[in-house]
Parts: C-alpha cells; structure tokens; sequence
C-alpha cells in the first residue's frame, strides 16, 4: 500500500509519545537529555512530511528542519556542560538527589 | 513501492530502538539504542526526497551529538541505578498513551490538501537559495552563527575548573 503522509506523522507521534515518557519519567539526567532529542527528531519529521506532501516545491519544511537540529545540537552542548558540572558537585546525575531549588 | 517497504522497515527501526532508549538498564545501551534511532530518522529523511537533510542529520546528530553524550555517559560514571524510572512512571506512561491517541485521532480525521507534484530533486540547491538567495533566511543563518557562538561561550565557562 502506498504510505501517504498520515503514516509520517503518526510515526512522529509514536516517537514523540516515547520521548515524552523518557523525559518526564526517568532518573538519569542523560537519559531525560537522549529523550529530549528524540522529541525534536520526531518534530523533524513533521516538517519534512509536511514540506513533502503539502508544498513538494518550496522547502521551508526542510529549512526549519536545519534550523531545529542547530538549535538541538546547541542546547546538547549546553545540557551536557551542565550535567558535568552538577557530577562534580553532587558526584552522581540521579535527578532525584538534585532538589536543592525544591520547595 | 520502493518508498513503502523502506518507510516500514526504518519505521519498525526507529521506534524498536526509541523503545530502547527508554526501557534498556544501562544508560550507555540507551545512548546506542539513540544511535540506531538517528539514523532510521536519516533514512526516513531520505523516503521523504530530503536528501541534503539526510546528510546533515548524520554528520550533525550522529556525528557530534551523539559522540557528545557517549562521551558524557563515560564522564559521569557512578555507583548508580542505571536507567530506572522515577515516582511518576505510571501517570506519565498514561498521559503519553493519551497524547498519542489524541495525536492519532487528529492526524487520521482532518484532510490534507495535498499537492501531487513531485518535489524538487537534489535538494541541496534549492535550500542553498532558500538560504542564502534573495528573499531567503539569511537573516536566520546569520542568529544560528550567533546561538553558536554564545553555546560554545556557555558551555566552556559552565566546565571550567576553578
């Protein structure tokens, strides 16, 4: 059968819903991070089937899709500088031990 | 027909190996199992005639940002639980079941007004005028160069030892 463009966005949806679990449901601060990332690739792939099916000719689609893993590949920069630094401090990246800003 | 079997079977790749990233023990299992999952997402970039996307999406994504939480999963070694769930497992679970659902529902009920043409076939030229050609996303190019920037300033202050 032909695969149209609700089979791109429901697998979309399917990798947002388990980035989205990951993310609020996990411990390890990396993990949260890797979910992250899973969630904008998921959002990629919106946009790529949507420039794809609904406006073959013009790509903006696929520019927003640039910009998005620019703007994913910094933010893992910057995530990842922070997880270090809190390992120095707290000696572990469990989530759970990282409450100081609780109320 | 060449489209359908590889969508399927990138399809079934990309969320084996999300479903690994979420539910494997060891956290460096689950930075492979995102590996596995960044290049099905490149392959279905490639169904989708995004060619030059493809291409980005492995050098950036596999090659940089994922080689930068490998080498974070070594650096943060601990005496640790691994990959365990929090106190929110089970609602969290029920409201992504949800969120898919209602995503789904969407998806399948609204019509799309698509457009038969074919799209345009090497992609790298088109986007290079979409850009950087006139009337095009320079302006965007130029803050990305800037968000860099500023991500590189940031990161290397924050892991500084005093």
């Amino acid at each position: 059968m032909t695969v149209g463009l609700e089979h791109y966005l429901i697998l979309s949806a399917v990798l947002f819903a388990i980035g989205l679990y990951g993310a609020l449901a996990k411990r390890s601060a990396l993990v949260i991070l890797m979910c992250i990332e899973l969630m904008l690739n998921a959002v990629n792939i919106t946009l790529v089937a949507f420039s794809r099916y609904i406006t073959p000719v013009a790509l903006t689609g696929q520019v927003f899709s640039i910009f998005s893993i620019v703007a994913a590949a910094a933010e893992v920069t910057v995530g990842l500088a922070i997880i270090i630094a809190i390992y120095r401090h707290y000696k572990g990246i469990d989530t759970s031990n990282i409450n100081l800003l609780k109320w | 027909m060449g489209q359908s079997i590889s969508f399927w079977v990138l399809a079934v790749i990309a969320v084996a190996a999300a479903l690994g990233v979420v539910l494997l023990r060891s956290v460096f299992r689950s930075a492979l199992g995102l590996i596995l999952c960044f290049l099905a997402v490149a392959g279905i970039f490639v169904t989708l005639n995004a060619d030059f996307l493809a291409a980005v999406q492995v050098l950036i994504y596999v090659g940089a940002v994922a080689v930068l939480i490998v080498l974070a999963v070594m650096l943060t070694r601990e005496v640790e639980r691994g990959n365990v769930p929090n106190k929110l497992g089970i609602p969290v679970l029920i409201t992504s079941a949800l969120f898919l659902g209602v995503s789904a529902w969407a998806v399948l009920t609204t019509s799309w007004p698509q457009n038969k043409a074919l799209p345009v076939e090497p992609t790298a030229g088109a986007l290079g005028y979409l850009l950087f050609g006139q009337d095009g996303f320079v302006l965007i190019v130029e803050i990305a160069a800037m968000v860099i920037l500023a991500t590189i300033i940031g990161a290397i202050s924050i892991t500084r030892e005093k």
